[in-house]
């Protein structure tokens, strides 16, 4: 292969992309998404096997999402599909947003004044174990509208974990560090800035991860039981109007933005990590 | 530089007593510890492990409080009757045993902290002596490096110099080479006497390692197993500067011959009580 | 016998908690009555029934056995879902982790479902499955299914490969490293893995129950907790809503609890 490589003439950055894709590790990963496929066509539409006959075949997924025309009306030629991803995120960025906005100075003063622990933290794990989707009733009582129950109880969701990690991240900051703040002369506010919330990034970032997928969980859920527009309530209706194939297709999209919006959180937090990422990097090395 | 350094930093540890937990387990970590260092000094504190040093260490910095005696700093009562524990300040700097550097500011930030924190300075002031103490301490271009990037001997030197940067009268040092080879050892000691040399503050070093202890201090006390307390106190009489040769002359030898057996004899005892290292 | 109770109510911190947990109450009260009382409600909390109310439609509650029969039955669907992650997640996390071709070929297609929420399976799995419970269970296993695999191949990534030296260097078969150093260094992580899938589990099956039992589905009397929050819901019985979240509350936590101390039991060895 090196004799090719040196034929080609490429540029660093183009041999290296070029080695990975011919690596065995991206073959493998191309062999397992084809075995999958293939399974799932020859279960359903060439086999017919007792029960996978009933799913939506692969060709007809594919033919309706990628057909300027489609039968059940979405693809991503329609402006409809469009329309139910653009609802679904602007209520999860709502959410998030919100509940980060909460959810992170309350961890912080979680985890930094055992005073405030001690009253408002059982209040909070009371709350906390209650389901989200529980709140579904309550929230429509609650709030008018179509639109507030929803992002409601997408806030729920993230804002509990978000507050819980970053209570964590500032718990397990080493107290040494504390330490050597107070004796460089640091004030309680001082330390707060310059110790608290820079030691439980890591932590609060890791949090906001699981916080953007449990945004997700709880929108989905929420829209699938009351709401319109939406790639939740696309799911259902399209459910319940028998157009099985755009349940597929609304399902594909979902886990296609629930990992584009995953990653954005991760590559934020890794760009205001820079020290971080430095140090994990010198550790693998 | 202020007042004369050499009269800065005086320290007086008067009969002081530490008991941890003492409704519950009653441990006592200090047994009536009595210590005078003199201004300008480089005190070895020498013992097994787990026997209370760090203990005494962190009463002065005013992390724990005493429950009997008193420690004085220049004549100023730290911690005593009355006043159980000592309030930390830049007067006396702790170097931690793991070293507490903020991993998330880069060297130079990490240096100008504790001057910025006070806010008597200028920032450009701060950061002029910022690099003029790094090209002492022979660190220059790591300005901008992180923690994470920089090797354990590196990581020593910066942590003491961003002590340095605050003109401490103490500088409180917690075994701070315990986890360097003894290549790096030899090489972080000499720089440390360098540094020493420039800004004469008091040292106040805690370290199981006897040669270190000889090599560096102009006083040396031997402590007994926990509870501590001081079984030897006795001036290492080498001139500075010292240089490594210094340890295989016959001064060097004579005062590792007269105080080696009683190390020795406390680490049986700590051995046998099964300590755990602090 | 009243040492410890008196013990926990002087202590400081635990009285602190319980003033907060009454303030809480009495602000809860005040903003649900706040309509009736002043006229005017407060905004949102107005609407909530207030606990009093609540306290007064519970009680009944205790004596109904619908009522218990529904927490047997969503218990039960947690339980099922839940264990059969385990039993499926667990050696499937640990054949990823320890063949580097099964993880090649299986994980990148594994992480790409990872991001559908379970509830998005629903219609997908009440097609698949032949009755409603299995549906309910499929989507169930697959809440917890996905997080115990990620911790499993988690702890089983970072066993220090001194271990695995060390083991070779005494002779140790590859049954033996197996049993010996991944199965104890994944048991932690284990656990970790299924509090937090506990804790989905609870969600998916309340969503489940509310989805399928009160959705446009109509499938009749599905029971559960998360079903009879929706019917109370639709009857208008409101105070029996927040009977229903706080009985789902405590379920959860009595669940996450006790899969908590099984999960301390084994893992004894990490604590000093």
């Amino acid at each position: 292969m090196n004799k090719i490589m040196l034929k080609l003439n490429l540029n660093l950055r183009e041999e290296s992309l070029i080695r990975k894709l011919l690596s065995p590790r991206f073959f493998l990963m191309i062999t397992g998404f084809v075995i999958f496929l293939c399974f799932w066509h020859l279960s359903v539409e060439v086999w017919q096997l007792p029960r996978f006959a009933q799913l939506p075949t692969l060709r007809a997924v594919v033919t309706e999402f990628i057909s300027t025309n489609p039968i059940y009306g979405v693809s991503i030629f329609t402006h409809e599909l469009y329309q139910h991803i653009l609802a679904s995120c602007l209520r999860v960025f709502a959410a998030f947003i919100l509940a980060t906005l909460l959810g992170v100075p309350l961890g912080l003063f979680l985890g930094w004044s055992t005073k405030f622990r001690e009253y408002v933290f059982p209040v909070f794990e009371m709350l906390r174990p209650i389901p989200i989707l529980a709140w579904v009733p309550l929230a429509i009582v609650m709030f008018t509208g179509i639109e507030t129950p929803v992002i409601f109880l997408a806030f729920l969701g993230s804002f509990f974990v978000t507050a819980l990690n970053t209570m964590l991240g500032v718990q397990q900051i080493d107290e040494s560090y504390f330490r050597a703040a107070r004796c460089l002369g640091a004030n309680s506010f001082q330390v707060f800035k310059h110790v608290v919330i820079p030691g439980a990034m890591p932590f609060i970032f890791t949090g906001l991860q699981i916080s953007v997928g449990v945004c997700w969980f709880s929108l989905v859920a929420a829209e699938m039981v009351s709401g319109q527009y939406g790639l939740g309530y696309i799911i259902n209706t399209s459910y319940t109007n028998v157009r099985y194939p755009t349940i597929i297709i609304g399902m594909i999209t979902l886990g296609f933005i629930g990992y584009i919006t995953s990653a954005m959180v991760r590559s934020v937090g890794k760009s205001l990590m820079k020290w971080r990422m430095r140090e994990l990097a010198l550790s693998e090395g | 530089m202020t007042n004369s350094p050499q009269t800065r930093g005086q320290i007086s540890i008067k009969d002081v007593v530490k008991i941890y937990d003492p409704e519950g387990a009653a441990v006592m970590a200090v047994d009536h510890c009595s210590l005078e260092i003199a201004a300008g000094e480089i005190c070895m504190i020498v013992g097994p492990s787990g026997c209370g040093k760090t203990t005494l260490l962190n009463a002065i910095a005013g992390f724990h409080s005493i429950n009997g005696g008193s420690i004085e700093m220049d004549g100023q009562l730290l911690c005593g009757p009355g006043k159980p524990q000592a309030t930390p300040g830049s007067d006396r700097i702790v170097v931690f045993q793991n070293g507490a550097l903020f991993p998330w500011k880069n060297v130079i930030d990490n240096l100008m902290f504790g001057p910025l924190m006070s806010g008597k300075l200028p920032f450009n002031e701060i950061k002029e002596k910022a690099l003029y103490m790094m090209a002492d301490a022979g660190l220059s271009g790591t300005e901008n490096s992180f923690p994470g990037e920089l090797s354990s001997g590196v990581k020593r030197r910066v942590e003491i110099v961003r002590a340095l940067m605050n003109d401490p009268s103490v500088l409180l040092l917690d075994e701070p080479y315990r986890a360097l080879d003894s290549l790096s050892k030899s090489v972080m000691h000499e720089a440390l006497l360098d540094i020493y040399a420039k800004n004469k503050v008091t040292i106040f070093f805690i370290t199981h390692d006897l040669q270190e202890a000889l090599f560096l201090g102009t006083k040396l006390a031997i402590m007994t197993t926990r509870p501590c307390k001081p079984k030897k106190i006795l001036t290492v009489d080498i001139p500075y500067p010292r240089s490594y040769s210094v340890v295989t002359e016959k001064r060097f030898r004579d005062l590792m011959e007269e105080t080696s057996h009683l190390v020795h004899e406390e680490a049986k005892k700590s051995f046998a009580a099964g300590e755990k290292e602090g | 016998m009243f040492r410890p109770i008196q013990k926990f109510l002087f202590n400081r911190s635990s009285s602190r908690g319980l003033i907060a947990i009454i303030i809480f109450l009495l602000f809860w009260e005040v903003c649900s009555r706040s309509g009736v009382w002043f006229g005017i409600p407060v905004p949102w909390i107005g609407k909530v029934p207030a606990p009093t109310a609540v306290v007064h439609a519970w009680i009944p509650m205790l004596s109904d056995s619908g009522y218990w029969t529904s927490w047997l039955l969503s218990i039960k669907r947690v339980y099922i879902g839940f264990i059969f992650a385990m039993v499926i997640g667990i050696p499937f996390g640990l054949l990823l982790a320890i063949n580097r071709t099964a993880y090649g070929l299986i994980f990148p297609t594994f992480e790409v479902f990872r991001p559908i929420p379970p509830l998005a399976w629903v219609p997908v799995a009440i097609i698949f499955w032949p009755t409603n419970e299995m549906s309910i269970a499929f989507v169930t296993f697959l809440g917890a299914f996905y997080t115990i695999v990620i911790n499993v191949l988690g702890g089983a990534q970072a066993i220090d490969q001194r271990f695995f030296q060390a083991a070779r260097s005494m002779g140790s078969s590859q049954g033996d490293v197996f049993k010996r150093i991944v199965f104890p260094a994944v048991v932690p992580s284990i656990a970790v893995g299924a509090s937090v899938g506990m804790g989905i589990t609870w969600n998916v099956v309340i969503a489940a129950e509310m989805i399928s039992g009160g959705g446009s589905d109509g499938g009749g009397k599905g029971g559960g907790l998360g079903f009879f929050i929706w019917d109370s819901y639709l009857n208008n019985s409101y105070d029996l809503i927040v009977v229903g979240m706080i009985s789902i509350g405590i379920a959860g936590y009595l669940s996450s609890g006790l899969i908590r101390i099984i999960g301390d039991h084994f893992t004894k060895w990490t604590r000093r």
